[in-house]
């Protein structure tokens, strides 16, 4: 058995975007996922960083076959699931389960919440029996902290921390290997945020489950994963260790991402150097050739528009795809993490 | 010389099916010239509600608004709908969290521009686009002349919020509200709308007031910050005294509870337990006590006022704690010891 639970290779999503009603021909492709490789070891939890529309949603919904790529392949397990038929698909799909954004339209309001989370039994025929079902699901509600007897509420008398840990519970309810959690606590408070994260990362120890995490914040991504994968426009720039990445961010696009982050601190905000790229990001349907960031990059030289740098090791165990990486000097300008 | 914005024991109450919903509960604040104010707090702390009462945009049936608004002299609160459209989007400027759903998607970004300054201003069509054109410059949107004629849907989310700060700063307002103004964006962008506010506040020398309910957001930017829960100020200072000297359990707990850059990775979030109350059945006392990790008997009965620290006038903080042990178990959060150890302490010094 090797250390990698998922293994993805050169996965590559394009929507097409048609023209014509009857004879629709093609006239391009938003290049929403790009020739992206990364694996996820057993028991890690991995985060996916980037901004709106750099792909880090897809390629979630693409290891879970909610999505077909393109092309490239993906490994669950060691078995290849990139071409397995819809039909024969329900077996993996069991152990690999996500948790979505939003805690109002995932869960569906016409259903108790006893019966959300003993849907996955009954699609895959599981705990049968009245009695057991309902055993099941009430310690699945104690498991992630609601409160068993609200097993005939409905979905709208709950707040939306509540809400999240019901998704939190059906997800888990089969007991998967893998978690997908996209954005899990982005729509709620503040205050209720920590009380899901401290959630997912017992759950996470205790379960011994492996995690890959969706997040646009920084912050949030850097408590919860071991490693991360940084994105932009369709392709990975940097997969490091969280340790190496918040230290010495490599590629200038993660640079930037961390120099942008607010800081509760007014000192050390003051302090830090802000190297916020100008503009916004180009549009994923005509990417800049080479170096996807190149036009936004304070380093950029002429190569860097004509040959795209490969994803490589810069040392500290972190691969970019940069061919001029931040040097330690001008990532501590950037970056306002504290030293573990 | 006075305030700019004065807003004394401010109550917006709205009359619903299921009672009477007490969104705003006794707001004081001072808005100085020239100066940015934060207000931070959770959905349902009152904090949109006590802004959008100043615009006077909360004047309904249901709603029942008692206590005073003066700007400049003038009691909005009291001012006939008529005269206050004339402060409105003129004095006092509004942005808000959503460009998309504020910009109208049916008229180019211009037309919108233009007939936010012509409302307010006697200049002819062409002037107005000229000086819309300058706006959207200003701003920092490229190609100006071309853009203007762009209809929102051809702009970008942060082109779109900045098209909306245009707009709201037409008419040279002496207030800005921004409500969120960042939220709906990514964070390169949400940088770059900060850096612009930032900027033009001190280019306009306006007054601000950001309402968020990032931490981190209000700490770049502002000089004072209002911290809001349950509908009342639980404390309000200078910038650097919120984060470096808090004084109320709940900004505690938010400082707490959010993951850091600036803080040692593997630290453990300490979340603020339950939820926030319902504003029709407020707790009694503290609002906070039933959140509140240093809870006492009193504080389940007393309502605690917003009060200066001891020697310190501009540092206010609504807590029935006596100061020196707020001051102890705050040195002692910051060591890392868990809020139940504190409290430890707490009840120890009682008893003693």
């Amino acid at each position: 058995m090797s250390d990698a639970l998922v293994e993805v290779r050169n996965l590559i999503k394009h929507f097409p975007i048609t023209r014509g009603i009857i004879f629709q021909k093609q006239i391009a492709a938003v290049h929403a996922v790009d020739d992206v490789s990364f694996d996820v070891i057993r028991g890690e939890s991995l985060g996916i960083v980037g901004e709106t529309g750099c792909g880090k949603s897809t390629t979630a919904r693409l290891i879970t076959r909610l999505l077909e790529p393109t092309s490239g392949t993906i490994r669950f397990d060691g078995q290849d699931i990139t071409d397995v038929p819809r039909r024969k698909f329900k077996p993996y799909r069991r152990q690999m389960q996500m948790i979505f954004q939003d805690p109002y339209s995932s869960l569906n309001p016409r259903k108790t919440v006893g019966a959300i989370i003993a849907q996955p039994f009954a699609i895959h025929g599981l705990e049968e029996g009245k009695g057991q079902r309902r055993r099941a699901v009430q310690e699945l509600m104690e498991k992630v902290g609601l409160n068993p007897e609200h097993y005939n509420r409905y979905p709208h008398e709950f707040s939306g921390g509540q809400r999240q840990r019901i998704g939190v519970a059906r997800a888990l309810a089969l007991r998967p290997k893998l978690i997908i959690a996209d954005e899990p606590v982005s729509a709620l408070d503040v205050s209720i945020q920590a009380q899901i994260l401290n959630l997912l990362r017992d759950l996470q120890q205790d379960l011994g489950l492996t995690l890959v995490l969706i997040a646009h914040d920084l912050s949030v991504v850097r408590h919860m994963c071991d490693r991360v994968a940084v994105m932009y426009l369709g392709k990975i720039v940097e997969l490091a260790s969280s340790d190496a990445l918040y230290e010495h961010p490599r590629h200038p696009y993660t640079g930037a991402l961390l120099s942008a982050v607010p800081v509760p601190d007014p000192e050390l905000a003051a302090r830090r150097r802000r190297e916020v790229p100008a503009g916004d990001v180009p549009s994923p349907t005509n990417p800049p050739p080479a170096c996807r960031f190149h036009p936004r990059c304070p380093k950029a030289q002429a190569v860097c528009s004509e040959v795209e740098p490969p994803l490589e090791t810069k040392g500290q165990g972190t691969i970019a795809a940069c061919h001029f990486p931040l040097t330690h000097e001008e990532a501590a300008e950037r970056v306002a993490t504290a030293s573990v | 010389m006075a305030p700019l914005l004065q807003v004394e024991d401010l109550c917006v109450h709205f009359a619903t099916e299921d009672g009477i919903v007490k969104a705003v509960d006794g707001v004081t604040l001072d808005v100085e010239r020239g100066r940015m104010l934060g207000i931070v707090g959770e959905s349902g702390s009152g904090k949109s509600v006590s802004m959008l009462t100043v615009m006077g945009l909360t004047r309904s049936s249901n709603a029942s608004i008692s206590g005073g608004v003066t700007f400049e002299g003038r009691d909005l609160l009291s001012l006939p709908n008529e005269q206050l459209r004339q402060i409105r989007g003129n004095e006092i400027a509004m942005i808000f969290q959503d460009p998309l759903s504020s910009l109208h998607p049916f008229y180019k970004v211009g037309t919108q521009l233009i007939e936010a300054i012509q409302t307010h201003q006697d200049v002819s069509k062409k002037a107005a686009r000229e000086r819309a054109t300058d706006l959207l410059r200003m701003v920092g949107i490229p190609d100006p002349r071309r853009r203007v004629d762009s209809y929102p849907h051809e702009f970008s989310g942060g082109m779109r919020q900045r098209a909306m700060i245009a707009m709201a700063l037409a008419n040279e307002p002496k207030l800005l509200i921004a409500d969120e103004p960042t939220t709906a964006l990514d964070v390169t962008v949400q940088a770059q709308i900060l850096e612009l506010i930032a900027r033009l506040q001190r280019e306009l020398d306006m007054a601000v007031v950001l309402i968020t309910h990032d931490l981190g957001v209000v700490a770049e930017v502002t000089d004072e910050i209002a911290v809001m829960y349950a509908g009342k100020i639980v404390e309000a200072a200078p910038t650097e005294k919120i984060f470096h000297a808090p004084e109320h359990p709940y900004t505690w707990g938010l400082l707490q509870s959010i993951p850091r850059l600036d803080r040692p990775r593997g630290e453990p979030l300490v979340p603020i337990p339950g939820l926030p109350p319902s504003l029709i059945n407020l707790p009694s006392g503290c609002s906070f006590h039933p959140r509140c990790p240093y809870v006492r008997e009193r504080h389940r009965r007393v309502e605690p006022q917003l009060e200066p620290e001891p020697g310190d006038p501009d540092h206010l903080v609504a807590c029935l704690l006596p100061s020196e042990i707020r001051k102890s178990i705050w040195r002692e959060l910051r060591e890392g010891k868990p809020p139940e150890t504190a409290r430890a302490d707490v009840l120890e010094e009682r008893s003693a």
